[in-house]
């Protein structure tokens, strides 16, 4: 975290409107690779955003900076209109410690493409011990929070299996029903349907479905699905090389896209099937 | 000149089963110091201070390459020249369990290494402090894939309590030569320590694997 002069960036956003997501200005290296580069990304609450793009192009990335699972290089991630990777300190910007971050990323739950569900816990209990040990809520109001979201996502007969127990669909279930057990603001999706067997996909998008017909939640989502991209996305972004090469709804991106490295990257998805 | 005497077996016997009491309590007590200052040191060199790292591995590094017996009598003989006066069971257990945490160490560090890196970023997603993390999730999963690594060790522990006789720890090799030495008759004595090693180290092995399985069991990692 070099910036330059942080004082571009605001202590914290205060328009009218804040989105809930901002991305301002972010660069991610390793060593010498530019992963993203001066991103410029809102997400505004309530908005269902999809990233596609080819391999390598940054989309896991974005999400994991967000997530808080790597840090930046370079300008300042905003959720719900504070810093998420800078704090204030006697007025200006400084890089976040341990303690902001893990009160900020509070806001924000993730689901994995592998799921990592913690093999030797039960469903119930991959669920609970987050709300128990990090909210510090009492067991039976954990429990009763997490039977209903397992419920939700048509896990009721599986509270008690373990993950071992599982097909891939229902743990990919699972890992939804745990991160919603946080009541986070934000929902990440990296991927979450390309290591399901084609037969399973349908139930894992099923719930994300539900999730943006029956409650507000602000998402991010990084899929290789195109369909599903444009049936549930408010909004898409295509990542090329480290950029935003265009975004838009998905009718216009899908429809008549006007970047000629999106016609490409489409058509060749499209043709692959 | 085979001269094998039962009677003297028979009357021997009594006084070596007492000492295996002290040889399996010597066993351990220095395991179960090992297994917890063990955990402290393969911990000690995940921490983000370099510093603590290099010194820990240094230091497992030093154990790990000289002699037990050595180590015994550093901590038995050497100890008092800097004023710390060691009962020779004190001396013992601390030199030996010091020995067997550093192998444990990296047992459990290969452990530990074995968790998927996935597992870390869904406890820091989920938010869990850095000690729920660890305890909760990390470590028991670690453990199936150390407990062979630990049941060799803890065989080798075992075989290993001998040495302690050198500092007059009175457990089975002690108790042997000096029934040698008052009766001149080695030959029993010695034969008899011998077969209660084999009779305790034969069955752990397969011990061991089972108790890996239930552990396994327990934890709900079968598939
Ligand atoms: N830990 C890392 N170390 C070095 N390079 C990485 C690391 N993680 C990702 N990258 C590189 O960053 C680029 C973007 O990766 P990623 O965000 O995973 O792309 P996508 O999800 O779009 O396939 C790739 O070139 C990848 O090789
Ligand atoms: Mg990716």
């Amino acid at each position: 975290m070099t910036d330059q002069d942080m004082s571009k960036y605001p202590l914290r956003l205060a328009d009218d409107k804040v989105p809930m997501v901002r991305f301002m200005n972010v660069t991610k290296r390793y060593g010498d690779l530019v992963v993203l580069d001066s991103l410029d990304l809102d997400v505004d609450e309530g908005e269902m955003v999809t990233v596609i793009g080819p391999s390598g192009s940054g989309k896991t990335t974005v999400l994991r900076m967000l997530m808080t699972l790597e840090t930046i290089n370079g300008g300042v991630i905003y959720v719900d209109g504070e810093p998420l990777t800078h704090m204030e300190k006697g007025g200006r910007l400084v890089p976040a410690d341990r303690r902001h971050i893990r009160r900020m990323r509070a806001n924000i739950g993730m689901c994995f493409q592998h799921f990592n569900l913690f093999p030797h816990m039960t469903a119930l209990e991959n669920c609970m011990e987050a709300p128990v040990h990090v909210l510090g809520l009492p067991k039976a109001e954990a429990r009763d929070r997490s039977i209903e979201l397992l419920g939700m996502v048509g896990l009721e007969d599986k509270v008690d299996q373990h993950p071992a127990r599982l097909s891939g669909g229902q743990q990919q279930r699972v890992a939804i029903a745990r991160a919603l057990a946080m009541r986070p603001k934000v929902m990440l999706f990296d991927e979450v349907t390309s290591a399901l067997d084609p037969e399973v996909i349908g139930e894992v998008t099923n719930v994300i479905r539900k999730l943006v017909d029956q409650h507000n939640l602000t998402m991010l989502m990084v899929t290789h699905q195109m369909g599903f991209a444009k049936e549930i996305s408010d909004r898409v972004c295509f990542f090329y090389d480290g950029k935003i090469e265009e975004q838009g709804p998905p009718s216009e991106i899908f429809g008549s896209p006007q970047k000629e490295r999106t016609q490409q990257f489409l058509s060749a998805v499209l043709e692959a099937g | 000149m085979f001269d094998w005497r039962w009677d003297f077996t028979l009357n021997i016997l009594p006084r070596l089963i007492e000492a295996t009491g002290n040889t399996l309590l010597a066993a351990g007590i220095g395991y179960a110091i090992a297994v917890v200052i063990g955990l402290a040191l393969a911990l000690a060199q995940r921490t983000p201070f370099r510093a603590l790292t290099l010194a820990v591995r240094e230091a497992v590094e030093f154990i790990r390459s000289t002699p037990l017996i050595l180590q015994i009598f550093f901590v038995f003989y050497v100890g008092p020249q800097f004023g710390i006066r060691l009962s020779p069971w004190v001396a013992g257990m601390i030199a030996i369990g010091l020995h067997y945490a550093s192998y444990l160490s990296e047992v459990y560090r290969g452990g530990l290494d074995s968790v998927p890196r996935g597992q870390w970023e869904a406890c820091a997603a989920l938010n869990l402090s850095p000690a729920r993390t660890y305890f909760r999730v990390i470590i028991p999963q670690a453990l199936p894939p150390s407990l062979a690594g630990m049941g060799n060790y803890l065989v080798g522990i075992f075989k290993d309590t001998p040495m302690l006789s050198v500092i007059g720890v009175a457990e089975l090799m002690h108790t042997a030569t000096a029934i040698g030495s008052e009766s001149y008759r080695y030959l029993e004595p010695y034969t008899l320590v011998g077969l209660i090693f084999l009779a305790i180290s034969l069955p752990s092995a397969a011990l061991i694997r089972a108790f890996e399985a239930w552990v396994r069991k327990k934890l709900g990692m079968t598939r």
